[in-house]
């Protein structure tokens, strides 16, 4: 019994790499945590009503852990695609309109193609993700032919998204559902046909679709892509040293265009998936993707480009969306919960930067102690 | 010729509206320069350019002066800066992921706080200024403006003086082009990369407010919109020159310019959502055409930390 404990002891010890940056993780948070407790107690309502209204409203109420769960989803999504072109080094942070046109593409057959099928849902999806992918490709074909940097053409791409994505909806030979006989004052689409739509899973009356275990399993498939294959580890030789990369024969072009792609198609996918899945009663706006893909963007960040750790990061910044909702219930200002989500993200970007530069420093200071 | 073509270089109106919306995006877009000498580059402008711009119009709501007002938007904007400087170059967070963070938080600040307060701002007077006002077609845009906007005649010289001709700014070009050499000469690399940021912010801030009273006389949350990451791609299109940022600015503010004032030239109405999308079709475009092959700071976007490469 003795001996059995000892040994659990002696896994559990962790390095001091790992201590410091749990320390660093709960130096942070608690921080985080304060400032927000000071904003909302000077606001005038209180901290414990605040927590409470949130959980509430994200898991405990009737039905609400399914709204979490469905918001997952494509923050999930979109997260694991940012996670790909971070470790190529590529700084992808278009994904808002990569989503928006992938639900833009996907609302052409979903939408459109009124008899509806399996086949039909299939189709919209998969072109949901090449629209995403197309999109953020323009972005790697600008860099790697005129070297314009990808930071700015993504995020000038997501200007262009919204815009194009609200004029197919001033159409009717487009996007615009036209109704005979009234003003279309309402420009979204017509709903997804019935036959297209993801399943709707129900778990005592929490409703998600699909959307969430086909992420849960892109995730993982994503997470074995990353860490057991070639070409997971090509591109990670080139986000870590692109010299080093070009040496071993790794093309920046192709492997950097195969990362890029492949984020953009899974914002595409998210799009699609979430206009499949029920968002917005089915229809297409252009107001559609409601900042999912900056979130998701977030979240990839804040989980340090796994996949795996984007799952429960997905649930949390979910959570605080499906939480916010009750706030306002409750008489508490909703904007504070984009406050506290942007404090709850520095808190957590910091950690992991300050504890990596000093184990790079300490490294570095027992190499030329040895010279 | 035909006769629009002829009205799209001669129209008055236009060049008028193309300085006015020049200026805005060559506040953010000078300051955005000295910052990325420095080897770093700030989304968050976006986010400064919008609360100097919101920051401008609560202080002359509350208090109606315009220069106390502009002062205050230039505060503003140095305060998102610090959030901006502090957090990726002393904490060595994300450049990136904190000027995401900031732009979106204060997009939705702005828009939560809007109706909270019962906005009323207004233009600035004209000043036109005798003689030079007179030179045709260009004479009324450069020199026939309201006064907040001549504020950027000052900052741009300014500037290039502070990184041209100062010991500070030799320090803020060498730390942008290799920090390590700059570390090991003494210059407390990134306090220079903070100080840049702070610049920008200030300017921004500035260039938001003057915005206000110069240009819009009244705040909407949806002002600014994206006029932050046009002035960062003026600033790239320039290949890192000021000369360049500034004609990249007058490019950009042209395009913002047809968007207003095209249907009126060409007499007839366009698809609404075609013309906003004009500015960043056309910024993409043109980098595409003329983007500079001119090397970048050797260090853009590497934080800098002592003893690593």
């Amino acid at each position: 019994m003795n001996m059995v404990s000892r040994s659990a002891v002696g896994r559990l010890r962790f390095s001091s790499d790992q201590r410091e940056l749990a320390l660093l993780y709960v130096a942070c948070l608690v921080g985080a945590l304060l400032i927000s407790l000071l904003l909302i107690e000077f606001n005038g309502s209180s901290w414990s009503r605040a927590v409470n209204a949130l959980v509430d409203g994200a898991f405990q109420s009737p039905g609400r852990w399914g709204e979490t769960l469905r918001r997952t989803a494509p923050l999930l999504l979109v997260a694991v695609g940012s996670g790909v072109a971070t470790k190529a080094g590529i700084v992808n942070i278009g994904q808002e309109g990569q989503l928006l046109v992938g639900a833009m593409g996907g609302a052409f057959i979903l939408t459109l193609v009124q008899p509806g099928s399996p086949i039909m849902l299939v189709l919209g999806i998969a072109l949901g993700a090449v629209a995403g992918a197309l999109w953020a490709g323009l972005a790697g074909v600008l860099w790697y032919w005129r070297r314009i940097p990808i930071v700015l053409s993504t995020l000038l791409l997501v200007y262009l998204a919204s815009q194009i994505a609200a004029f197919t909806l001033t159409r009717g030979a487009l996007l615009l559902n036209v109704v005979p006989g009234e003003p279309n004052r309402l420009l979204q689409s017509a709903a997804v046909a019935a036959g297209s739509r993801l399943g709707i899973i129900e778990v005592f009356g929490n409703r998600f679709s699909l959307s969430v275990p086909i992420a849960l399993v892109i995730a993982l498939a994503f997470s074995w892509l990353l860490s057991r294959t070639t070409w997971g580890f090509r591109l990670k030789v080139l986000g870590l040293n692109s010299r080093t990369a070009q040496r071993a024969g790794v093309s920046h072009f192709r492997y950097g265009m195969s990362a890029i792609l492949v984020s953009g198609a899974m914002a595409g996918t998210a799009g699609a998936m979430m206009l499949a899945g029920g968002e917005s009663q089915y229809k297409f706006s252009s107001g559609f993707s409601s900042s999912v893909g900056w979130d998701g963007l977030l979240v990839s960040l804040v989980a340090r480009n796994s996949p795996i750790l984007a799952v429960p990061v997905a649930v949390v910044f979910a959570a605080l969306r499906s939480g916010s909702m009750f706030l306002s219930v409750a008489g508490i200002e909703a904007v504070l919960v984009d406050v506290v989500r942007a404090l709850l993200v520095v808190a957590l970007f910091i950690p992991p930067a300050i504890s990596e530069l000093r184990r790079k420093r300490r490294a570095m200071a027992r190499q030329t102690e040895r010279v | 010729m035909p006769g629009f073509l002829v009205n799209l270089l001669t129209d008055g109106p236009l060049y008028e509206s193309t300085f006015r919306l020049a200026v805005v995006l060559a506040f953010a877009a000078v300051g955005e320069w000295v910052a990325e000498r420095a080897g770093t580059i700030n989304i968050s402008v976006e986010a400064m350019l919008l609360g100097g711009h919101f920051g401008a119009a609560i202080s002359f709501t509350a208090m109606p002066n315009f220069a106390l007002a502009i002062a205050v938007g230039g505060m503003i904007g140095v305060f998102i800066a610090a959030l901006q400087a502090w957090l990726s170059h002393f904490f060595a967070a994300d450049q990136f992921g904190i000027g995401l963070t900031l732009n979106i938080l204060l997009l939705g600040l702005a828009a939560f706080l809007q109706p909270r307060f019962d906005l009323e701002t207004q233009l600035a007077n004209v000043a036109s200024i005798p003689l030079l006002s007179d030179i045709p077609v260009l004479g009324p845009a450069l020199f026939g403006q309201r006064w907040p906007m001549y504020a950027i005649y000052a900052f741009i010289p300014l500037t290039w003086w502070l990184v041209k001709r100062t010991n500070w700014g030799l320090e803020v070009r060498a730390v942008g082009e290799d920090p390590q050499a700059a570390d090991v000469s003494g210059i407390n690399v990134n306090a220079r990369r903070r100080q840049t940021i702070l610049y920008a912010g200030l300017l921004s801030g500035v260039g938001g407010a003057v915005y206000l009273f110069g240009q819009v006389g009244r705040f909407e949350s949806s002002n600014i919109g994206g006029k932050g990451i046009i002035a960062i791609a003026a600033v790239i299109f320039g290949g890192w020159t000021l000369r360049g940022a500034l004609a990249g600015c007058l490019l950009f503010g042209y395009v913002d310019a047809l968007r207003l004032n095209l249907p009126m030239i060409l007499g007839y109405g366009l698809n609404s959502q075609l013309l906003a999308s004009l500015p960043f079709l056309a910024t993409i475009v043109v980098m595409l055409l003329f983007a500079r092959q001119t090397r970048q700071p050797a260090a853009l976007a590497r934080p800098f930390v002592r003893g690593l490469k």
